[in-house]
């Protein structure tokens, strides 16, 4: 815009100079020509500017959103996929495309089942499983994928060298946790390839829920040949990764593009329609996305806050939302030095505490839903969701009876007044809004003094780890759709039990949730579980997180998971309008 | 000059080591670490992090060692990318970064020239007024409001015409670079009018020009060689600084524009404390902030034949 000012007043200016000095008009003059020499001059730096970007990057060239011809779609990322090593891959952005390239033993199918994937039939036993892997499976360059590859997978998890933080969850295997403390060599663990086709698991301890860990992303296979091959680059770029899911990267340039196209040589190609899902754009600005989107670049914008939200439906596009699966709570120190130690202080927090009025007048973005428990309602139990089965117990808000307690406490805790509370959040501007919510609720109700200690995500995480916080903001995505995810938090030797909180009970109904086969005595645990929490105060619920987003309509099939990758493009199609 | 030359080059490498020294006692002095991470339920894995990248190895050492690889030219490996080198993500970053720092840079000093010089000489006229408006608004309004907005008139602008005449976002061709380089330029050239403005206006009446004018020298010359070389000094000692802060300074276009630059990697480094990517971003720009500050002083005795360095 300033360009087109700059260049109108330039040429006009030498007509309209109608000055006295003789000087400035001939100078005019001069400024004209030198504002000719220099926008020439610009776009020939331009030009050689651009030649010379070339040579380190590739354009973004544009499609469109949606291409019916070539069976294309344009998507963007909030940030450039830090890790697509998936043995030591954490984050949501690299699991989404990892996703899509890979394929694990089994995976959730559109309607988030489990489904076969590369193994073709199961035995899951009280003492290990077998696998049975499909003839048909092939990784990108044509060759076949193998029991073996799954086992050089598994291995290099749990190898120290690796320091894979995902290490964990291999534990269930024999010999894993002691291969990654560095007792025993990585060949020890518990998992073998009988023949090309088979393989075989022997379980440290029984597992109820192994099926589910199969289809995690740390469970992808990774041939040896080539991972070694790589040296050390493995994942690092396009060309140093090899293939065995729906589609494959073709393009990568750090920072700014990743384009997936449809790997022929996966063996269920006939059920992919897509040709191409492209990423040309990597921003972490919603405003972008959103603009993108008008422009009709992209096709979908994800995360959708309160502030955008007004302009969606001005445009009227229609918004859709699913949960993300994540619970989101205080966690409360319950080390004896801090008030919040005592039982009558947290039960008063406790019944002021509205998560209603937390979710539909303070954050205000539909798909929130009031907190009841630390497992979320979308948790399937033993038969149909775990909630139904075992309804979270009631808490009424009522601030005459919190203020008794508060009284009691503080008789219990000996002082006139409670010491100010250190409130710990994130420095995002939700958990800003919330804290202060909490900051003002809890000052009108119990006269509270709450110093609101906001960190970035690191030094937040580094502060609850050291303990130094009374309550905390804190929330947590499931790893596989077992409740079992969330119900080992508050075991007391769990290190995201920040607050220490211990309970004898809690502590072996955890054990009992962990060793047993049978579903439903599991399932009675979890039940209990959930009740101690919020008796004894161990945490307070807020809310389950929900996503807003838009999507054009002619793209139909997006698979939204809570757990797994999301969203899942791959079994997605187009409809011409 | 040479002699000058040498002192300013060594005081500027001690400039660096200091940048370096200090950022390293900062980032491990806050609180947390780049390995914290909510899956690390137990402490070998944690052991097994910090043993590959010498976590585990007292402070000192580890300012050594990463001093000594410094030196080398070795910025190590990043914690949140766990295969990419510093140096890569510097190569293959920065030259974005550049490119569009230049143009914005070009852009700045052209404008601001220009528009100083017609302020000047219609003093306190339409002009002047029209356009020292529009300087203040450059000055005053933070660049993502002018990004978040010059973003949306493309849209419309787009819209408007049914076809997409520039891209709203991404990077690579020339038309993606035309927009998030005039609004990174736009501070500072509102900054470099002004000062060109205030400069030229000493030097409009000075006694030089009047000697001049009256030996009958054609206005042009006058204009050139007397008014505008003078004028333009200040402008010059400013670029330098000016060109090291668009280049480094381009996080908030980058994020709105979709541009792969090696601004989002310097803020994000922070907020991740990813110790690596931190200390190389940070030595990498103060080193190329020291050297355009050395630059523009060498620069100066070519422009200005009274400067004399010594």
């Amino acid at each position: 815009m300033a360009q087109d000012q700059s260049s109108g007043m330039t040429a006009d200016s030498p007509g309209t100079a109608a000055t006295r000095d003789p000087l400035s008009r001939v100078a005019l003059r001069q400024i004209a020509l030198l504002a000719i020499a220099a926008t020439v001059g610009f776009v020939l730096l331009m030009a050689a500017l651009s030649w010379a970007s070339d040579l380190t990057s590739s354009s973004t060239t544009s499609v469109g959103a949606i291409d019916v011809e070539t069976g294309t779609i344009t998507l963007s990322l909030t940030q450039e996929p830090p890790q697509l090593d998936s043995t030591r891959l954490t984050d949501s952005v690299s699991g989404m495309i990892l996703g899509h390239v890979m394929e694990g033993l089994l995976r959730y199918d559109i309607n988030n089942q489990l489904a076969p994937g590369v193994a073709e039939r199961w035995d899951i036993r009280t003492d290990g499983a077998t696998f049975w892997l499909r003839e048909e499976a092939r990784w990108s360059d044509g060759e076949p994928v193998t029991a073996h590859d799954f086992v050089f997978a598994w291995q290099t998890a749990v190898d120290p060298a690796t320091a894979s933080q995902y290490a964990f969850i291999f534990y269930v295997f024999k010999n894993a946790e002691a291969i990654n403390r560095g007792e025993l060599p990585r060949e020890a663990l518990g998992a073998r390839a009988v023949s090309d086709l088979e393989l075989e698991i022997e379980f440290e301890r029984p597992v109820a829920y192994f099926d589910k860990l199969v289809a995690f992303q740390t469970y992808y296979p990774i041939r040896e040949d080539f991972y070694l091959s790589r040296d050390g680059r493995y994942a690092a770029d396009a060309v140093d990764l090899l293939y065995n899911g729906p589609f494959e990267i073709t393009v990568w340039v750090h920072g700014a593009h990743v384009r997936l196209e449809k790997n022929e040589h996966y063996w269920n190609r006939d059920e992919i329609s897509l040709n191409v899902i492209d990423f040309p754009y990597i921003t972490a600005d919603g405003n972008a996305a959103l603009n993108l989107y008008r422009d009709g670049q992209i096709a979908v914008v994800n995360g959708l806050g309160a502030e955008s939200l007004d302009q969606v439906l001005a445009e009227r596009w229609p918004v859709r939302r699913y949960s993300d699966g994540s619970v989101w709570f205080f966690q409360i120190n319950h080390r004896e030095e801090h008030p919040t130690s005592n039982y009558n202080l947290r039960k008063a927090l406790q019944l002021v505490n509205d998560p209603g009025e937390l979710v539909y007048k303070v954050i205000q973005i539909p798909g929130y839903t009031p907190g009841e428990s630390l497992f979320p309602t979308w948790l399937n139990g033993q038969n149909g969701l775990f909630r139904q089965e075992y309804p979270a117990p009631t808490v009424t808000p009522n601030v005459a009876l919190a203020r008794e307690h508060l009284e009691q406490a503080k008789r219990e805790l000996g002082v006139d007044e409670i010491p100010p509370i250190v409130l710990l959040a994130d420095d995002t501007p939700g958990a800003s809004k919330q804290a202060e919510y909490y900051q003002n609720r809890l000052m009108q109700t119990l006269g509270l003094d709450i110093r609101i200690d906001k960190q970035i995500f690191r030094q937040r995480l580094a502060k609850a780890e050291a303990g130094e916080f009374d309550l905390a903001l804190y929330g947590w995505g499931p790893d596989f759709d077992d409740p079992l995810t969330f119900g080992d938090l508050f075991a007391s030797w769990n290190l995201n039990n920040h607050g220490e909180y211990a309970n004898a009970e809690l502590d072996a109904q955890v054990r009992i949730a962990q060793e047993s086969t049978d579903q439903a005595t599991r399932m009675a645990a979890f039940g209990r579980i959930q009740e101690i929490l919020i008796e004894d105060v161990a945490i307070i619920p807020n809310y389950e997180r929900g996503v807003l987003y838009i999507q054009d309509p002619r793209l139909r099939g997006v698979g939204r998971r809570v757990v797994g990758p999301d969203p899942d493009y791959s079994r997605a199609h187009i409809v011409a309008d | 000059m040479f002699r000058y030359t040498v002192k300013r080059l060594i005081q500027g490498v001690i400039t660096v080591w200091f940048i370096a020294t200090a950022t390293f006692i900062a980032m491990h002095s806050v609180p947390g670490d780049p390995l914290s991470g909510e899956r690390l339920t137990n402490e070998e894995i944690r052991a097994n992090l910090e043993a590959r990248y010498g976590l585990d190895r007292p402070l000192f050492e580890q300012y050594l060692i990463y001093m000594g690889n410094m030196t080398r030219g070795d910025f190590g490996i990043s914690f949140t990318q766990q295969n990419r080198r510093v140096n890569d993500i510097i190569r293959e970053h920065f030259p974005v970064s550049a490119t569009l720092g230049i143009l914005a840079v070009v852009f700045a000093a052209l404008g601001g020239i220009l528009w100083g010089a017609l302020t000047a000489l219609f003093r306190n006229r339409l002009p002047d007024v029209v356009i020292m408006f529009l300087v203040i608004l450059g000055i005053s309004v933070p660049s993502f409001v002018v990004a978040g907005l010059s973003q949306l008139g493309l849209t419309s602008l787009n819209a408007l015409f049914g076809v997409s005449i520039l891209p709203v976002a991404g990077w690579g061709t020339l038309l993606h670079m035309i927009v998030p380089s005039l609004v990174l330029g736009l501070g500072t050239m509102a900054f470099l009018t002004r000062l060109m403005r205030s400069s030229m206006l000493e030097i409009i009446n000075a006694d030089f020009v009047r000697t001049a004018r009256s030996k009958g020298l054609p206005p042009t010359r006058i204009f050139l060689k007397h008014q505008l070389r003078n004028a333009i000094l200040p402008v010059i000692t400013v670029l330098g600084p000016a060109i090291a802060a668009i280049t480094t300074g381009g996080f908030v276009v980058e994020l709105v524009f979709a541009i792969p630059g090696l601004g989002r990697y310097f803020v994000q480094a922070v907020q991740q404390l990813d110790y690596t990517v931190i200390m190389g971003t940070t030595v990498f720009y103060g080193a190329f902030l020291v050297f355009m500050v050395i630059l523009v002083d060498l620069v100066y005795g070519f422009i200005d034949p009274r400067v004399r360095l010594e």
